[in-house]
């Protein structure tokens, strides 16, 4: 037998069913669920006279629109209305057709739905996952397949179990050698879509791999696989090792007794074969990778801490100039300005991206005995979870956030999308640890600039950009 | 799903790369419920002078008159011509609701993000990749050229311009099919239920955890 990718033991596994063109049904394991892009996939199925096929494989959480301040207050306490009645929403859809969980806004579980499944073992090694969320390639840090899909694929999924999908080509990105002091997961993933560009990982579905990636912890992978989407990949995947198996050991979802131990033997066998063939292979070396900063609109418009913005005039590609131009503009910076000279009105820490606890302490390692700069107007702290958040209190991590001057929220997606209260006004520059540098995409007219939980907590107590590394 | 009806449509040149979701549809307009009324939205923040929310009456806010869709000549334009990586971002199908909402029909780029153009065809919007010099010609020929038509043919899978040059654009036959006769693809999967249902039962043999 042929030597086989990660990819191509999932999807292999997964197959229903496959015309002779490619176009196949695969089965769906995991469906996680939101408010956002579920009411009228439940609408459709409604109208339609469908049912679901499979309530247990549904897991359901609010995230996107709650609100993450006056939980005190109960629903009735959200203040947007409209946001309200999608809540709501959500809580009639799943009454009426059944999940296995379901963690409604306030319940003590709710979170991020990409932070809650890996930590329910809601999200296991070998699983097709899916979810109307681009984020979704964040469940491949523990060998799953798991991606993104539009609301009338969540529809599909609901009525089907299957998507209908054509194979992508396989790409492996490795990163070899040992990471530096303070650089972390996301400037690996930043830097990778620095190197690959936003569209390089269109029609793929990426492994990472090398020494520097099986470093780093399960939180660490989770971060860089949720990122694969920034570079356009279909989805991003690590293989199983020692650690997935240890992270997902005793989680309230995950197999158990003998059951556990048939899981854990199926589990081992998820990684690329020796020999296995990638369409494309793109190495890094990890020692070479700095602090990341994003300057511009995208993703890969990235530069390290000690690096300037670069200037479009030396672009000679037409298009791509006017497109560096046009961020440049949006974004308030001149070419050649030093990454480090840029100063910023406010932090957001937090996001399916960087809310987890290793995230928090990172920052919190930061924060600690200093003060937020008097330049920034808000820095704010949303704990992925409320699981998340049970435990930085128990550690201390909140009481650290709060006495250097920074807001300490409740659960949710919060400023990563703005699609609550929590955004930035028009002409506001934001050290973010969320995904997307986008226009308006923290509020409309707001200047996102990408870091890591550290990086970002060395910018509010500075005011501007600084390398981490020279503070300690 | 409506069938995807072959027509001439007048075309608007978006002369940009890496159009984003957030930029097709903003995040406020997320919070419907329903799948319609997103067109007055589309591309909002580019479109108009003001902050839009839901609820407004978008026919009394201030245009943005630099706005490419805002131009007389472009007005009622149903194909879209954009660069690479169109509809990137986030997993929204707003965008191709936003977009169909308002008149398109049919998007043409030189590359598209994965997640919207699977959604594009759930839709009945014809979502075509043509190289990137074409895709140059035909945003300058519409630059230039005011009234500039296309007539697409999904049969065929020809696109025409006003100088009668005929070009092919390759397209997922299953797709194509779909779009062609206005199928309902979860009516298409359920006739494989019997597939599914073997599937499932092998999958819990092997993997029981996965159940339950």
């Amino acid at each position: 037998m042929s030597a086989k990718t990660l990819y191509d033991k999932l999807w292999e596994s997964h197959l229903v069913h496959e015309d002779s063109d490619g176009t196949a049904l695969i089965y769906i394991d995991r469906h996680l669920v939101h408010e956002v892009t579920s009411p009228q996939a439940y609408e459709g199925l409604k109208l339609a006279g469908r049912k679901v096929w499979r309530i247990d494989s549904v897991v359901a959480t609010a995230d996107h629109n709650t609100p993450t301040r006056d939980w005190d207050k109960g629903l009735e306490g959200m203040r947007d209305k409209i946001a309200k009645l999608q809540v709501e929403t959500l809580d009639k859809n799943i009454k009426e057709h059944g999940a296995k969980a379901y963690f409604p806004f306030l319940d003590q579980r709710q979170g991020i739905v990409h932070v809650i499944g890996p930590e329910l073992g809601a999200s296991l090694p070998g699983m097709t996952l899916v979810c109307g969320d681009s984020h979704t390639s964040t469940h491949g840090a523990l060998g799953a397949l798991a991606f993104g899909i539009g609301t009338s694929e969540v529809e599909h999924v609901l009525a089907t179990q299957c998507l209908v999908a054509k194979k992508t080509k396989a790409m492996q990105i490795r990163v070899e050698g040992e990471l530096g002091a303070g650089v972390t997961a996301k400037d690996v993933v930043l830097a990778v879509i620095g190197k690959i560009g936003s569209a390089g990982g269109t029609g793929y579905s990426i492994e990472f791999a090398g020494s520097a990636i099986r470093s780093l912890s399960m939180e660490g992978r989770m971060t860089v696989c949720n990122m694969a989407i920034e570079a356009g990949a279909r989805a991003g995947m690590v293989a199983v090792d020692d650690k997935t198996i240890e992270y997902v050991r005793g989680r309230p979802f995950a197999p158990k007794a003998e059951q556990w131990e048939q899981a854990v033997a199926y589990w081992r066998t998820l990684h690329s074969d020796p020999g296995a063939r990638f369409d494309q292979v793109v190495e890094l070396d990890a020692a070479s990778i700095m602090p990341q900063v994003t300057w511009g609109t995208n993703p890969q418009m990235v530069a390290p801490i000690d690096g300037r913005v670069p200037d479009p005039a030396a672009e000679a590609d037409p298009t791509k100039r006017e497109w560096m131009e046009r961020a440049l503009k949006y974004m308030g910076l001149a070419p050649d300005t030093p990454i480090a000279e840029i100063a910023i009105d406010k932090v957001f820490i937090g996001s399916c991206t960087n809310s987890r606890i290793e995230d928090l302490r990172a920052a919190a390692a930061v924060a600690r005995g200093r003060q937020v700069a008097k330049n920034v107007k808000l820095a704010m702290v949303v704990p992925g979870s409320g699981q998340v958040k049970r435990q930085a209190e128990q550690e201390g991590l909140d009481k650290i956030f709060t006495a250097a001057g920074f807001e300490w929220r409740e659960p949710g997606c919060s400023m990563c999308l703005g699609m609550n209260e929590d955004q930035l006004s028009p002409g506001e520059r934001c050290a973010s640890t969320s995904n997307r540098n986008f226009e308006g995409r923290q509020g409309a007219g707001g200047r996102t600039h990408l870091v890591s939980p550290a990086m970002a907590a060395a910018a509010a107590v500075t005011g501007h950009f600084v390398d981490v590394r020279t503070l300690s | 799903m409506e069938k995807f009806q072959s027509r001439e449509g007048l075309v608007v040149p978006l002369d940009r790369a890496n159009v984003d979701t957030d930029a097709i549809i903003p995040k406020q307009f997320l919070k419907a419920i329903g799948r319609t009324g997103f067109g007055p939205n589309l591309f909002d923040e580019w479109r108009y002078l003001d902050h839009g929310e839901p609820g407004m009456d978008n026919s009394k806010r201030p245009l943005n008159p630099d706005f490419i869709l805002n131009r007389p000549r472009y007005r009622g334009a149903q194909v879209l011509i954009a660069r690479e990586n169109f509809g990137c971002g986030s997993s929204r199908e707003h965008a191709p609701w936003a977009l169909q909402d308002y008149g398109f029909t049919t998007i043409i780029a030189s590359s598209f993000a994965d997640i919207f153009f699977n959604n594009c065809f759930k839709n009945g919007l014809l979502a075509i990749v043509l190289d990137a010099k074409i895709v140059d010609e035909l945003m300058k020929e519409s630059m230039t050229t005011e009234g500039y038509r296309l007539a697409v043919d999904l049969e065929q899978q020809t696109i025409t311009t006003p100088g009668r040059k005929e070009i092919r654009f390759e397209i997922d036959p299953f797709r194509k099919h779909c779009l062609l006769n206005g199928l309902d693809e979860i009516g298409l999967s359920l006739e494989r239920a019997d597939s599914i249902k073997a599937f499932e039962a092998k999958h819990r043999a092997v993997q029981p955890w996965l159940f339950g």
